[in-house]
């Protein structure tokens, strides 16, 4: 199929793209890497009568320090993501889970801040994201503010943005050293996630310190499986005790039902997924 | 001088077609156009059963760039025209008839109700939301018990029924075999199980398309069709369009795997609007209307009962289906389950027999031929029941069958079910496979993982296979009511410049047939396999044949080249030995020249076709021409057969399933390429795996397909299948010249049960003997939970569960 008729608005700098963003009105769509929007503009379900092409916008792209924190631009593409070194340095979670996205072809459009502002309960970022404490910078008409990725997330494809507001920077403390993992279950190669859990930890002569569990798909939004953290606290990382603090990973949850699990089945994954990422983060 | 040639017959030759198709630099359907070409889109039913109470199409015949829009009422106003069904299994069958476009009510969700026409397929898309359709809701009919028991809301109100024919074969009643009842009600042990066939889509690469020439003296259709011949008289007899003015072509064809075989509404509908407007029209499909609108496969419910002697010796067989047809009877969708009817005995020898099988209309998609039509279904039957009882008995499951199969000296052997497979040779299929796959070493592992409660478990699956293909001895058609017969055509032509011309009847979609029938004629006729160009798809130059399906293009279209090669050498004799003056005895042919016995003296073919073309001194009465034809009516089926084996891990904490290993030994007698022979098997695993593991519909209760897209129909890709290791023993059919035999099946019809037998075996511990398809990691696991004993159950080495052994359902989910 091919789109509804659009028009179609390619700003140069930040500040244009919100003025065109507030000039094209409620049924404008932002275009970062497309890779989500455009097969949606062809199966017709959804026909925005704007799009706002964020492509030429240099400023949004690229990764760089302040000072404890990793900012990200939001149109940097998932290949960028990969093979940063600040990232990989700072937010190996991040790297981890943005391995995982789709195939090369997707990774070289698709956009950390596109995925983010898509916020589709099974895509693969959210939970990172989440995980990190990352924080959103949103710019609309009345000037930037910054969101906490736990407000940010607020339904099934749903977040704090207003119509008028764009994503532009993704801001991560810096987890430096913290060693990470993404455990990602799908039934073929390139799926999305049926269930998904991204860990990151610190620990020190094998004992986990701090501990950070995001789950995706097991709700209308990523999850924090807080009781899985709460429960690896200045815990020795063995087999028992992973088993032990995973068990807790689906308290709280409201997993989705779809032809590839239910909710018993979600739940008992996300459990055994959990105690995986958490082994091979811990490296137990 | 005289270099000894090679055969061609043999050569792993990299395919002449290859470099054309895997770049896309060629001629698809949709990529055809001409000059004043208009563009047809098709408003479908979001309903499966309604009434349709009103159709406005006035909004939208005055959208942009819109000629016309037609529901059933324009192209059909006195409903006289019904979609060919070419096969009516029994003479009771009732079916209804089958719409161009919905005519009162829709059927299945994805029906076509009305067409746009326009200068553009964006503009015609467009102006589909401008129609107005009023429906009336009836109820869905999707259940198959349901549709067929007592007081069932009917599909089609004017056949009273949803059961549209039931088809028997009984061996005593045909004299065959013994008589099914008596055996299992004396036999020591009885087992019973029920497997579910679920439903796919054939997921060819290219979709659907069709474009329709009106303005030249004869029509002309293309059409991304398997079937170009059977195209073209049945859109004559269906639109009462003389045959003669007819041409139909399939250009290049991105795949069909049996899902372009038909007459579709579709192509009617361009033949219609096209002689209604007197301009060429061009339709196409996205690949959701593809899912929708396009034939299915498979779809049975089974009921198996198999007897035996407690030592191991299968005494009966009795096999009850119930086959869903969806909405409507496709061109060959009521055959299909028929096609395996023959096939349940596979390789034993069963003294008794008996086939039910009941087809059912619900309110859905059609079915229709699917690779392997009926025999994948009737493989997976016998050969995950053979597990079970191999189970039930405490015998190795390979042992099992090779005390039951036909052994090699035992051919040619006439089954159960009056068939004779001409040749084969299970125990080298078997042995070969068991060595590369270190059949002993897995079962060791398996063991040892047994024993210390891994949780990851390994399981084998077995599939010993054979099938009936090569479609088909036309008298055995007849005897069947499929209304066509099953022979093939060639035509060879001599050019002056000694280059050769073959027309086929085939018609390839993928198989590679312009390489195989080129190097058949290279070794018949002695030249270059460059020299050769082959022909075909187009009714107005491969005028005469059946086309491509059932793994017949070779062993039938195949021979009526050899046949027709026989011809033109036969013909040359008599100008060669003019030319040498010598007497034809004295000649003898080979490597592409005559040759004066027991001289040098020698003409080659191309010589005598030159000869032939200047005709200037040809012997008297003797045409100037080499052309020959040939028509071949096989004499029987080509039984291929194969031993597959799968090693599987299945992680009993999620479920997943890893395939291990993936070992086939295939015996397609003497293979023409070897490296076609390979490709065929590599995607027909693929394909068969699919079944066992991904692919499967989903509708809701609304009779929505709610796998409407790959996002939901899982295909799998290379990275989701381990590399296979394939192999061959070559025992030769007896009955064609090449001994050959078909391939483009096999690997499909093998492969489901043997995944899905490795996974049982896997978690058979836990007290599973059946999971249903697609084997989900989700089924897995709630199979693993559920399973009728705990981890202290019957397992592989220990006697069944006594009691007579009646088993029904127990484990599956």
């Amino acid at each position: 199929m091919i789109p509804a008729p659009f028009d179609y608005v390619r700003p140069s700098t930040v500040d244009e793209a919100v003025q065109a963003l507030a000039a094209a009105g409620e049924d404008a769509k932002v275009l970062a890497g497309g890779q989500s929007l455009l097969p949606v503009l062809r199966m017709r379900l959804a026909a925005p009568t704007t799009l706002v092409d964020l492509g030429r916008v240099a400023e949004l792209r690229g990764v760089r320090e302040d000072g404890d924190t990793l900012v990200i631009g939001a149109m940097t593409t998932h290949y960028d993501v990969q093979r940063d070194a600040l990232v990989a340095e700072h937010a190996a979670l991040l790297k981890g889970a943005t391995d995982t996205v789709a195939d090369p072809q997707i990774r070289h459009r698709g956009t950390l801040g596109g995925a983010i502002a898509h916020a589709d309960p099974a895509g693969d970022l959210l939970a990172p994201v989440l995980a990190l404490d990352a924080s959103l910078v949103v710019a609309g008409p009345s000037g930037r503010r910054t969101v906490p990725a736990a407000d940010f997330f607020r339904d099934l494809f749903t977040t704090a943005l207003a119509p008028d507001e764009l994503l532009v920077e993704i801001r991560i403390p810096k987890h430096t050293g913290w060693r990470a993992h993404y455990e990602k279950f799908n039934r073929v190669t390139q799926a999305w996630s049926m269930v998904a859990v991204a860990v990151t930890v610190r620990t020190e002569a094998g004992v986990i310190e701090e501990a950070r569990v995001a789950l995706t798909n097991m709700g209308s939004t990523p999850v924090r499986a807080s009781g899985v953290e709460s429960a690896l606290v200045g815990v020795q990382a063995s087999a028992d005790s992973i088993a032990a603090a995973a068990s807790h990973a689906a308290e709280g949850t409201n997993p989705p039902v779809d032809g590839n699990a239910d909710v018993e089945y979600r739940r008992h994954l996300a459990k055994v997924l959990t105690g995986r990422a958490i082994a091979a983060a811990a490296g137990a | 001088m005289t270099a000894t040639i090679e055969p061609e017959v043999g050569k792993s030759r990299r395919r002449k077609e290859d470099e054309r198709l895997i770049t896309g630099r060629t001629r698809w359907t949709d990529n055809i156009t001409l000059p004043g070409l208009l563009h047809m889109a098709i408003l479908r039913s979001p309903f499966a059963h309604a009434k349709i109470v009103s159709i406005d199409t006035s909004a939208a015949k005055s959208a942009s760039g819109v000629i016309a829009v037609y529901t059933a009422q324009d192209l059909d106003p006195d409903g006289a025209i019904g979609m060919p069904c070419a096969w009516p299994i029994t003479p009771e069958m009732k079916a209804p008839r089958r719409p161009v476009l919905a005519a009162g009510t829709v059927n299945f969700a994805g029906e076509g109700v009305a067409v746009v026409v326009a200068r553009s397929s964006a503009e015609a898309h467009d102006a589909l939301e401008e129609i107005d359709v009023e429906y009336d809701e009836l109820p869905v009919i999707l259940d198959l018990e349901a549709a067929i028991a007592d007081g069932a809301p009917l599909v089609h109100e004017d056949l009273g029924t949803n059961t549209s024919a039931v088809w028997k074969f009984d061996s005593a009643e045909a004299g065959t075999g013994g008589n099914v009842e008596d055996a299992i009600s004396s036999s020591e042990v009885v087992l019973k199980r029920r497997f579910r066939q679920q439903r796919l889509v054939p997921a060819f690469m290219e979709p659907r398309a069709c474009v329709v020439d009106p303005t030249s003296t004869q029509i002309t259709m293309w059409s991304a069709t398997q079937v170009p011949h059977i195209l073209r008289v049945m859109s004559a007899l269906t639109l009462g369009i003389p045959e003669h003015k007819l041409r139909v072509i399939a250009p290049d064809v991105g795949g069909g795997f049996g899902g372009k075989i038909g007459v579709l509404p579709e192509e009617m509908m361009s033949l219609l609007v096209a002689q209604k407007l007197g301009k060429p029209v061009k339709w196409n499909e996205t690949r959701s209307e593809t899912m929708l609108a396009a034939h299915h496969g498979r779809d049975q419910i089974q009921d198996i009962t198999i007897s035996a002697t407690r030592d191991g010796r299968v005494t009966g067989l009795k096999v009850e289906l119930l086959a869903n047809l969806g909405a409507y009877n496709g061109l060959v969708g009521p055959g299909v389950p028929i096609l395996g009817a023959f096939m349940f005995n596979a390789i034993y020898k069963i003294p008794a027999y008996h086939f039910a099988c009941t087809n059912v209309y619900t309110t859905t998609t059609l079915t229709d031929a699917y690779r392997g039509a009926g025999r994948p279904e009737a493989t997976f039957a016998i050969e995950r029941i053979m597990d079970e009882l191999a189970v039930e008995l405490g015998v190795d499951p390979l042992e099992l069958r090779e005390k039951n199969w036909i052994k090699h000296e035992e051919f040619p052997f006439t089954t159960v079910c009056g068939l004779t497979y001409d040749s084969g040779n299970y125990e080298a299929a078997t042995e070969k496979a068991k060595q590369l796959f270190d059949y002993d070493g897995l079962r060791a592992e398996q063991e040892k993982r047994r024993a210390s409660k891994d949780k990851v478990q390994l399981g084998i699956g077995i599939s010993t296979f054979t099938e009936m293909c090569g479609l088909a001895p036309s008298r055995v058609l007849g005897s069947l009511d499929m209304g066509a017969g099953g022979w093939e055509y060639a035509s060879i032509r001599m050019l002056p410049t000694g280059k050769v011309e073959v027309t086929t009847g085939a018609s390839a979609h993928g198989q590679g047939h312009e390489t195989a029938w080129s190097q058949i004629v290279a070794d018949q006729l002695g030249v270059a396999f460059e020299d050769v160009e082959i022909l075909h798809g187009d009714t107005q130059s491969s005028h005469k044949g059946l086309d491509t399906y059932g793994s017949r293009s070779l062993v039938v279209g195949g021979i009526a080249i050899v046949k027709a090669a026989e011809k033109v050498v036969a013909k040359a004799k008599p100008i060669a030995a003019h030319l040498l003056e010598c007497a034809e005895d004295d000649l003898e042919f080979a490597g592409g020249k005559f040759t004066v016995k027991g001289t040098g003296t020698s003409t080659t073919m191309g010589d005598v076709a030159l000869a032939t073309f200047f005709a200037h001194n040809l012997p008297d009465g003797v045409e100037p021409s080499l052309d020959s034809d040939a028509t071949f009516d096989p004499e029987n089926f080509s039984f291929p057969h194969g031993t597959h084996l799968c090693a599987a891990e299945v992680d009993t904490e999620t479920g997943r399933i890893k395939l291990r290993s993936y070992v086939c030994v295939d015996d397609v007698g003497v293979a023409v390429n070897p490296l076609i022979v390979e490709g065929q098997v590599h995607g027909g695993l693929a394909q068969g795996i699919a079944q066992a593991l991904f692919e499967g519909t989903e509708h809701d209760e609304s009779g929505t397909l709610t796998t409407g897209t790959f996002a939901d129909y899982l295909l799998p890709s290379a990275a989701d299948l381990p590399s296979f290791t394939t192999d061959r023993t070559e025992t030769p059919s007896t009955t064609n010249p090449l001994g050959a035999k078909g391939v483009g099946e096999a690997g499909t019809i093998a492969s489901t049960p043997a995944v899905v037998n490795a996974v049982i075996d896997a978690v058979r511990p836990f007290g599973v003997n059946d999971i249903e398809m697609p084997l989900t990691p989700m089924r897995v696991w709630h199979a693993i939970q559920h399973g009728t004993t705990d981890a202290g159950g019957p397992g592989r080495d220990e006697a069944g569960g006594g009691l007579g052994s009646i088993d029904a359902t127990g484990g599956a989910q």
